[in-house]
């Protein structure tokens, strides 16, 4: 019998039993965020290994998925750090070439092949549609790592953006480019695919 | 006032203005130039709502993931828990 069982403030934590109930939980909640599978695996099994030695931080205030979330989204954010400091650069420049200009150089017209069209459904229809998800999700892990790291980091907690532009180490005028561009990227992935 | 009026007619200036009042907010007089391109501009107008929509789907998809069989294959889920069972048997 192991000490973790008898200790009052870890009764509610039962690592005997966590890959079974919340590994693919873990996981799934990684990989909509980290689109590289390996390191999404390793970050699961990091979060495992956290949480046994901060096992005695659990103060029992929420559930054992929520607690080992928590743990893991810390980490997520880790990622995203590591990889915009040496992303940045490069991203910047890249994305100045390679990514298709919406809009005409000189008057800021879009052009038309890339103007938005209907989707064709309703306002309700879309955010049950399992088919549009799975595409949203597709285009999403299409955005370079830091667009990706700012737009998931904006839309996962509603953080704040000077606490985002902290983290990853960018200007607020950056901030609003990249979800600017996220954006309009995502959108045209989106008409591209469904339409 | 030629800054207002090429704003008028920029789609580019109006999308950038639509993201940032979603997420943040706009000064008066981006709120004032947004909404005169608006009101002439209907792709525009469409923009707002698909990137509405986007957004809310995006909330969704990360506070419950479509693709439900993603899983992790069993032998890492073997391996993972056998460094857990040998790190708690160290302590």
């Amino acid at each position: 019998m192991d000490m973790t069982e008898s200790a009052p403030d870890t009764r509610q934590l039962d690592p005997h039993n966590w890959v079974k109930h919340y590994a693919d939980y873990l996981y799934l909640y990684t990989i909509t965020r980290i689109k590289d599978e390996e390191q999404a695996r390793d970050l699961v099994q990091e979060t495992f290994l956290s949480a046994l030695e901060g096992m005695e931080r659990f103060a029992g205030k929420s559930s054992e998925r929520t607690w080992l979330t928590a743990i893991l989204k810390n980490k997520i954010i880790d990622t995203y750090r590591k990889r915009s400091s040496g992303l940045k650069i490069v991203e910047a420049s890249e994305t100045e070439s390679t990514a298709p200009d919406f809009f005409e150089a000189d008057n800021g017209h879009w052009k038309k092949e890339y103007a938005p069209v209907s989707f064709g459904m309703d306002s309700e229809e879309g955010l049950h549609n399992k088919e549009f998800n799975r595409i949203l999700q597709k285009c999403m892990q299409k955005l370079p790592a830091l667009w990706m790291a700012v737009f998931t980091m904006k839309h996962m907690d509603d953080a704040t953006t000077d606490n985002i532009c902290n983290e990853l180490k960018i200007t607020a005028s950056n901030f609003w480019i990249i979800i600017h561009r996220a954006k309009l990227n995502l959108r045209a992935c989106l008409q591209k695919n469904w339409i | 006032m030629s800054n207002l009026k090429s704003m008028i007619y920029n789609c580019r200036q109006a999308t950038f203005l639509i993201e940032k009042r979603m997420l943040g907010s706009l000064t008066l007089r981006e709120r004032i130039e947004l909404r005169i391109h608006l009101t002439g501009c209907d792709v525009c107008t469409l923009y707002v709502k698909q990137s509405q929509k986007i957004n809310e789907m995006i909330k969704q998809l990360l506070k419950e993931p479509a693709n439900n069989n993603v899983v992790l294959d069993d032998e890492f889920k073997e391996a993972m828990q056998q460094k857990i069972q040998h790190k708690l048997n160290n302590n």
